[in-house]
């Protein structure tokens, strides 16, 4: 596992109280790990925190599992 | 219309001294007090360093789970506690209830103080950014409203915030929704969780709260000469109210009647207290009234004493106007001696104080007098530091806020 799924995993943990085997790639935010609209928005903003990088609206919306979040960072913090 | 009688069927509590009715009601009788050092924070550069804290608190120990702690400030977390002990309490069945004539009104005087102090704390103009959670938070009525998520009563449901008079406004105006027929059940009562940063020193600059750091478990003492100050107490109670039918028709163990509530305002100055206590005296004539009772039929008075130097003067005062000679002959006490003063929970945990006290024929006393104060009447039943029997059938419970905002409850026995 990358540094920043480890990272990321960690936050979700975290923030939405879930078991770490429940931290899939495939894993929906709302649909499979509890979240509501503002966990996700939560959820965001530590990850913007954490990674030291800024995730617009438009692009946020687009991250709805584990694993796009993941993708996204990569890609942002390459 | 008919007004419906209301009485009290559950009752849960997490304050300064205990987490449950039992060991409140323990340390009440015997006259303890909840003060130490202040433990949630560094208090070392602040005026004041001790408060009465709530000890030991585990919220999962009541229903919450982690996830939904980090989602519910304190003082939240006090609500939930208290309630889920009121309800179990009730032996209500949630299952066969019905849900649209069951409500919550809920008192809190401030709200989620912690949360916002620590959102504005790590607030950057560079980044200006809150999480999302802050506003949900920090209000003072996401209490009232996530009680009613997660009992799923759908009736009357709000909050009432009138600083230290805060959970009496909530209980008579749930006593209300019955007694009018708007609702069949109410959970009600209040809580705070104002002991930080931002609440111990935002008190020190009013000069509100007592500085005695030498000796904090003597520092809250009501009506005493060298009172200089409240104690900053924290916590929440809980009531279950239900109709009177309903109540025996369920075979409900009844704890009370609430006989009625009495609300006036002193308008007189933003937190000092009218020191006539033109005020109090109403507000304790029109709950008089609103119960039907006459001033002879009061046997206990659980006062507002926060052991400040202006209110404890002016209180008595409104007593002896209100009684007349009766003032002499019924018991009065403060139990912020003991528990400390809770703000917007205090007419909870001083009416659940009352409840206790005509249940168990046993007045809890003012703990920490010394010296009689010549400006306050001395010939008055203070149940200075030991409780003591009595026969009780009413018992009235006084709240004043900050704003002028007075509120009494009135309490019989059934």
């Amino acid at each position: 596992m990358s540094d920043v799924a480890a990272k990321v995993k960690a936050i979700i943990v975290d923030k939405l109280g879930v078991d770490e085997s429940e931290v899939t790639p495939e894993a929906s935010f709302t649909n499979d790990l509890g979240a509501d609209s503002l966990d996700t928005v939560e959820l965001i903003m530590e990850f913007e925190k954490e990674f030291d990088l800024a995730i617009p609206d438009d692009q946020a919306e687009k991250i709805s599992t584990v694993g796009e979040a993941i993708a996204h960072i990569e890609e942002a913090t390459k | 219309m008919e007004l419906r009688r209301v009485v009290i069927t559950g009752l849960g509590t997490v304050n300064p001294l205990g987490n449950t009715v039992d060991e409140y009601w323990e340390n009440l009788k015997n006259g303890v007090s909840g003060a130490a050092p202040i433990e949630k924070f560094d208090a070392a550069k602040h005026k004041t360093q001790f408060a009465c804290e709530v000890k030991n608190f585990d919220p999962e120990l009541y229903g919450m789970e982690r996830k939904d702690c980090r989602k519910y400030d304190l003082y939240t977390q006090y609500a939930f506690a208290s309630t889920d002990l009121a309800v179990k309490d009730s032996g209500l069945n949630l299952e066969e209830i019905d849900h649209d004539r069951a409500g919550v009104i809920w008192g809190a005087g401030i709200g989620g103080l912690q949360t916002f102090f620590e959102e504005a704390r790590n607030y950057k103009d560079e980044n200006p950014r809150f999480s999302p959670f802050f506003i949900p938070k920090m209000i003072a009525n996401i209490a009232g409203g996530l009680l009613s998520i997660k009992y799923g009563f759908r009736g009357p449901n709000f909050t009432t915030v009138t600083a230290c008079a805060s959970a009496s406004h909530a209980m008579i105006e749930a006593f209300n929704m019955i007694r009018m027929g708007k609702a069949d059940i109410m959970i009600t009562g209040g809580s705070e969780a104002g002991v930080n940063e931002a609440g111990i020193a935002g008190f020190n600059s009013m000069r509100a709260i007592s500085t005695r750091n030498d000796d904090p478990k003597t520092a809250s003492r009501p009506f005493d000469k060298d009172r200089d100050g409240f104690v900053m107490g924290e916590g929440s109670a809980a009531f279950i109210f239900e109709d009177y039918e309903s109540a025996v028709k369920r075979g409900a163990k009844i704890y009370a009647e609430m006989g009625g509530g009495g609300m006036s305002a002193d308008a007189f100055h933003m937190t000092a207290p009218d020191p006539e206590g033109k005020g109090a005296n109403l507000v304790m004539k029109w709950a008089l009234e609103d119960a039907g009772i006459t001033v002879n039929d009061v046997d206990y008075i659980n006062v507002h004493g926060t052991s400040t130097p202006l209110g404890d003067i002016a209180e008595p005062k409104a007593i002896i106007k209100t009684f007349g000679e009766h003032a002499y002959k019924l018991a009065i006490s403060s139990t912020k001696s003991m528990t400390g003063h809770l703000l917007g929970a205090a007419g909870a945990v001083e009416g659940l104080a009352s409840i206790l006290a005509i249940n168990n024929s046993l007045i809890p006393p003012t703990i920490n007098h010394f010296t009689d104060d010549p400006e306050i009447d001395s010939n008055l039943d203070f149940t200075f530091n030991v409780a003591k029997k009595r026969e009780i059938n009413v018992a009235i419970s006084n709240t004043f806020g900050f704003g002028g905002h007075n509120a009494t409850l009135v309490f019989k026995k059934l």
